[in-house]
């Protein structure tokens, strides 16, 4: 099943054409949603405003290079590792979501766009892209939304309460469960029985709702976050730090240097 | 006047959530980020703004002079023990303040107030408070002042 491309043997009963245009109407629907969620809430407006302000207070001017490094630190640190979530099981469930994400959507996109036909031979890694991302995803995010969400987390709410905030993972986690037992289902050549279909179905439904879902939905926060973290690092490196004082210049354990504990003291 | 949330970025920790003792910061339903539900109810104790280990949390200066750049911020730096500030006036003035942190684990050092003795009548009229002077660890008794060394008009 790992090492099989479930859309050539969809292309049986699917036009690749129809696959393709599938897709590019999800990214459609991505981009129109983004952009619509950016002028409903008005948060890049926001930010450049706040970027002019820090830049008033800035005590030094940064060059293009020092620039490009903070940029490049910051995407290999908060951006590539989310660092931000500090050292613990959330940083480690969001890289297992987050990878396992990035290579689904792109084995996806490969092998609909490059190898849908049934003439076609798949190189293997792809099925196997596609596969290990959708099992990745499968983990991080059921990691996440069973023991990790905050509100269960830190406010004591039952685990199977569900909110609007729910919407982005929920879909991803059904997609890729869906997609796995699909492909799992066309690997046994079952020549469209029920089920076969039911989970095709399935898999298309959990898709429309997370692509255009992304209004009402968290999707967006993977395009705001970066330039949330470049701001951050610009201004520390400018000094205007946001108005925040500057690291303290202090002997070593000044204080009892008490760690956060884990915000479950409900 | 209260705290407010920066919605980029907060990450949802829950670390304010967990810390606010009027029990006001919750999750938003919407984002799943952090945010004051009920902002009169807020005393600015800056428990969540010191919490926060993403500098995510502000709070709101009066309307009045708000606008005119004045601003509190606090970083809190655990693995040196410090709690640092930067005072902005709105007449450009800044101060920059560092503290030790003084905070005890959850838990830990409460007085076992009902198992202690009964204070006597002379310990109730004291200006000792209770476990002083031991618990100030100064090893001596507290320092008096001369009440003739007070200004005129000034009585207790």
């Amino acid at each position: 099943m790992i090492t099989v491309n479930p859309f050539s043997q969809l292309a049986g009963t699917v036009a690749p054409i129809l696959m393709q245009v599938f897709v590019i109407i999800m990214i459609a629907l991505v981009i129109i949603s983004t952009l619509l969620d950016i002028v409903h809430k008005k948060n890049v407006k926001y930010f450049f405003e706040n970027a002019k302000k820090a830049k008033k207070s800035a005590k030094k001017n940064l060059s293009t290079k020092e620039k490009t490094s903070v940029v490049l630190k910051t995407i290999a640190s908060d951006i590539a590792t989310t660092s931000e979530l500090g050292a613990g099981k959330r940083r480690l469930a969001h890289l297992l979501g987050m990878y396992g994400t990035i290579l689904f959507w792109a084995g996806s996109v490969v092998m609909i766009f490059c190898y849908a036909s049934p003439s076609s031979e798949t190189p293997i890694l792809w099925p196997i892209i596609w596969h290990v991302g959708a099992i990745m995803t499968v983990v991080g995010g059921s990691w996440f939304w069973f023991f990790l969400r905050v509100d269960v987390y830190s406010e004591a709410f039952p685990w199977y309460r569900i909110i609007q905030a729910d919407l982005f993972v929920l879909a991803l986690i059904a997609c890729a469960f869906f997609g796995l037992i699909w492909s799992f289902l066309q690997s046994l050549s079952l020549e469209n029985r029920w089920d076969d279909t039911l989970f095709l179905v399935l898999f298309i439904i959990s898709n429309l709702a997370l692509f255009g879902g992304v209004y009402w939905s968290k999707f967006a926060h993977m395009f705001y976050k970066p330039g949330a973290a470049i701001q951050k690092n610009l201004a520390e490196a400018d000094g205007s730090r946001d108005n925040l004082p500057p690291p303290a210049d202090a002997p070593e354990k000044f204080g009892l240097g008490i760690k956060r504990e884990e915000p479950k003291h409900y | 006047m209260s705290t407010f949330v920066y919605m980029t970025r907060c990450d949802g920790c829950g670390h304010c959530v967990d810390i606010c003792p009027s029990d006001i910061m919750h999750i938003d339903e919407t984002i799943r980020r952090a945010k004051n539900i009920e902002p009169n109810f807020c005393w600015e104790c800056y428990s969540c703004v010191k919490a926060c280990p993403n500098h995510a949390i502000d709070v709101r200066g009066y309307a009045d002079f708000a606008p005119m750049g004045h601003s509190v911020r606090v970083r809190r730096e655990e693995e040196k023990g410090t709690i640092s500030w930067k005072i902005k006036f709105r007449n450009g003035t800044e101060k920059d303040f560092v503290s030790p942190i003084t905070t005890k684990p959850w838990g830990k050092f409460i007085p076992k107030l009902s198992e202690a003795d009964k204070p006597n009548q002379g310990e109730i009229n004291s200006e000792t408070l209770y476990s002083e002077p031991k618990s100030l660890n100064t090893k001596k008794d507290l320092p008096t002042i001369n009440k003739n060394s007070f200004k005129k008009g000034v009585y207790y």
